[in-house]
């Protein structure tokens, strides 16, 4: 099935309570660092409406315990990392919370990780950050990366372990950089992970961001990608299997606000067992000054049993004509009963037929990480949900 | 020497209206090296008989047997029958997004063949069989079926025919669609699996034509899901002439 929605009307979109509120135009959602300013989580808004805030395991809560102690890296040439004060100046200037969650997770970090690469650096090797949760406190955590000009580095953010965190990650893609930023969701059962990116796009620089979400009651990533001066190119990726049970939900939001950038989105996911529930929603704005645009988004998902539910939403605001070109897909089918015949007619055991089909699905978009190793281990992972079916 | 047996094969779907028979008792026998043509009108349950000896679940057999040199071969889940050497070739072969053919074709070598093929042997096997069929080798790349054309669809299936090496094939109008030169190399793939395997064939068509390139050494009419005549070569040339309405009157 594929869907699209026609944005609201500038304006028309306002928050009334107790009823449902409509779609309304990207650039107008409201905005702040302080959770006070935010109603309480409800279905009934546009942007949980998807979820029940017990999903979210008090991660919607006003105040949130913090989450330093459960982050750990290494050392690195070209790389400076450390905990600042959330005070700091450079902190939260390239992105402001749109929901309450993310400004839960803003108010109550009072230091934030930098991970800053340096002018020019080239890193050989990925960098990787380890948040490894221990508990079942709702709590928070800031995460500021600045990839300063003309540097070429990849990032590896990878949860795990038991956590239930509000999590934000600032991106700071400077003029003439590249960066290739992963983040790895494998949580264990019980935990719940809200996680808002945000990344600014300098003159001709690059993003690749890459979303695996594998383990975890509720995943919830929205990541934003704001072009801010021309040339730049975003790539984003995602891949996602839900199991019985979990939810997993994507909301890429690419906001073209300079000439001659270049955009393509790419999620596909798979699901299994009852209430398996992922939800994707891709938001493309091409503003008046955005002309020589170039965007795709896709999402596709695979739904391998009854009882699983894929929703998918792309929506394309264009506000001008003068673009390269602009487009969308999103399809959700099933393995079906053919395909698995077809398979097993030659010798193919049923088994081994789904390993087939959903490897071959979604080992694509592991490999656009580039980082071996990542993919060859959470290859593993998907083997083991599918095993254990 | 192999022989498969179909046996007063009683087969029928359910559909909204309910149960439904399409095959009345058949009976065919097939041993290796010989080629049998099964030809009848649309409808008349050819690929019904082609489906069940695979083993296609929506097909249910009410009565009778298939035997694979006397083993119950309706005891065997499908891919067990694809192990035990029986080959379907489908008349609408299945889109596999995702699955690429050479990933495809390694993984089935290894099912049916119960280990790895040597890797260098077989990417020169499959090289070769491509090139007979006029596959072209970024095909290997492709998804399974994926925007293939109904002529490539065919010529994919005589690839597996060729890789697989099956004691018995099904080819369910593999002939349908294919121009003259496209009829040409599928059926010189037919004929090369026959002579290098001493394969058993069963071939199921609406037309004549491809009996020009692969000879059968029996035909057998089928109308209303029964063999309603069996003879030689020449009964084919009888029905290019006088086509199946004595049968479908009678
Ligand atoms: N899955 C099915 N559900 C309902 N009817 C079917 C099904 N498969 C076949 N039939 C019916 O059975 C009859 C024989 O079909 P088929 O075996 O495809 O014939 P043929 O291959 O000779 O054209 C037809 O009337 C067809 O509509
Ligand atoms: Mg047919």
């Amino acid at each position: 099935m594929s869907d699209s929605q026609k944005p609201a009307q500038h304006g028309l979109a306002e928050h009334t309570h107790g009823s449902f509120v409509p779609l309304q135009i990207r650039s107008d959602r409201p905005r702040s660092k302080s959770v006070s300013d935010f109603e309480a989580v409800s279905p009934l808004q546009d942007l949980w409406r998807y979820l029940q805030p017990e999903q979210l395991k008090g991660l919607d809560a006003d105040v949130l315990g913090e989450y330093e102690s459960e982050v750990s890296f290494g050392a690195a040439d070209g790389v400076n990392v450390s905990w600042i004060e959330s005070t700091d100046p450079r902190v939260g200037t390239i992105g402001v919370p749109e929901d309450k969650v993310a400004a839960a997770a803003y108010t109550n970090a009072s230091k934030t990780l930098l991970v800053e690469i340096a002018d020019n650096a080239e890193l050989s090797e990925p960098f990787v950050v380890n948040i490894t949760g221990s508990g079942s406190q709702a709590s928070a955590l800031h995460v500021l990366v600045i990839a300063k000009k003309f540097s070429n580095a990849t990032l590896v953010f990878e949860h795990a372990g038991h956590g239930v965190l509000a999590e934000i990650i600032e991106i700071d893609v400077q003029d003439e950089a590249k960066l290739n930023l992963v983040s790895v969701q494998n949580w264990d059962k019980g935990s719940a992970h809200v996680s808002a990116h945000f990344a600014k796009l300098g003159r001709n620089s690059y993003l690749k961001h890459s979303v695996a979400s594998f383990g975890g009651d509720l995943i919830r990533i929205t990541p934003v990608t704001t072009f801010t001066g021309p040339g730049a190119e975003v790539e984003m990726n995602g891949v996602y299997f839900a199991d019985a049970g979990q939810h997993i939900e994507n909301r890429p939001f690419v906001d073209h606000a300079a000439p001659n950038c270049k955009s393509r989105v790419t999620y596909k996911g798979a699901l299994q067992g009852n209430k398996a529930h992922t939800v994707w929603i891709g938001d493309v704005l091409i503003r008046v000054v955005a002309e020589g645009t170039d965007t795709y988004e896709l999402n596709r998902n695979l739904l391998l049993t009854d009882g699983a539910r894929a929703d998918s939403v792309p929506n394309l605001e264009i506000e001008t004509g003068e673009i390269e070109g602009a487009g969308h897909a999103s399809a959700s089918g099933r393995f079906d009963d053919e395909q698995l015949f077809y398979l097993q007619a030659r010798g193919i055991s049923v088994d081994e037929a789904r390993r087939l089909v959903v490897l071959g699905f979604l080992v694509d978009i592991l490999q656009r990480t580039a980082v071996d190793e990542l993919v060859e281990r959470l290859t593993k992972v998907l083997e083991e949900k599918l095993g254990s079916k | 020497m192999a022989t498969l047996e179909v046996k007063n094969l009683h087969v029928s779907v359910e559909t909204d209206q309910g149960t439904k028979e399409i095959l009345k008792g058949v009976d065919i026998v097939i041993n290796s090296g010989e080629i049998h043509a099964v030809m009848g009108p649309n409808g008349s349950g050819k690929s019904t008989l082609a489906y069940s000896i695979a083993g296609h679940p929506k097909y249910t057999v009410t009565k009778g047997e298939i035997l694979l040199d006397g083993e119950n071969v309706l005891e065997m889940s499908v891919d067990e029958r694809a192990k035990a050497g029986l080959f379907l070739a489908m008349q609408y072969p299945v889109e596999i997004p995702g699955v690429s053919v050479s990933n495809f074709l390694r993984t089935a070598k290894t099912a049916v063949t119960g280990e790895a093929p040597a890797l260098r042997t077989w990417i020169k096997d499959v090289r070769e069989a491509m090139g007979n069929l006029k596959i072209d080798s970024t095909f290997s790349e492709r998804n399974v079926n994926e925007g293939f054309s109904g002529g490539e669809k065919k010529r994919h299936e005589i690839l597996q025919l060729e890789l697989l090496k099956p004691r018995f094939a099904i080819l369910d109008e593999t002939d349908s669609g294919l121009d003259v030169d496209a009829l040409k190399i599928v059926s010189e793939g037919v004929n090369r699996a026959h002579k290098d395997n001493d394969l058993g064939v069963l071939m199921i068509t609406h037309y004549t034509r491809i009996l020009k390139y692969i000879k059968p050494d029996f035909v057998h009419v089928f109308v209303d899901g029964k063999v309603a005549e069996q003879g030689g070569a020449e009964l084919a040339d009888q029905l290019e002439a006088e086509g199946y309405d004595r049968y479908v009157k009678a």
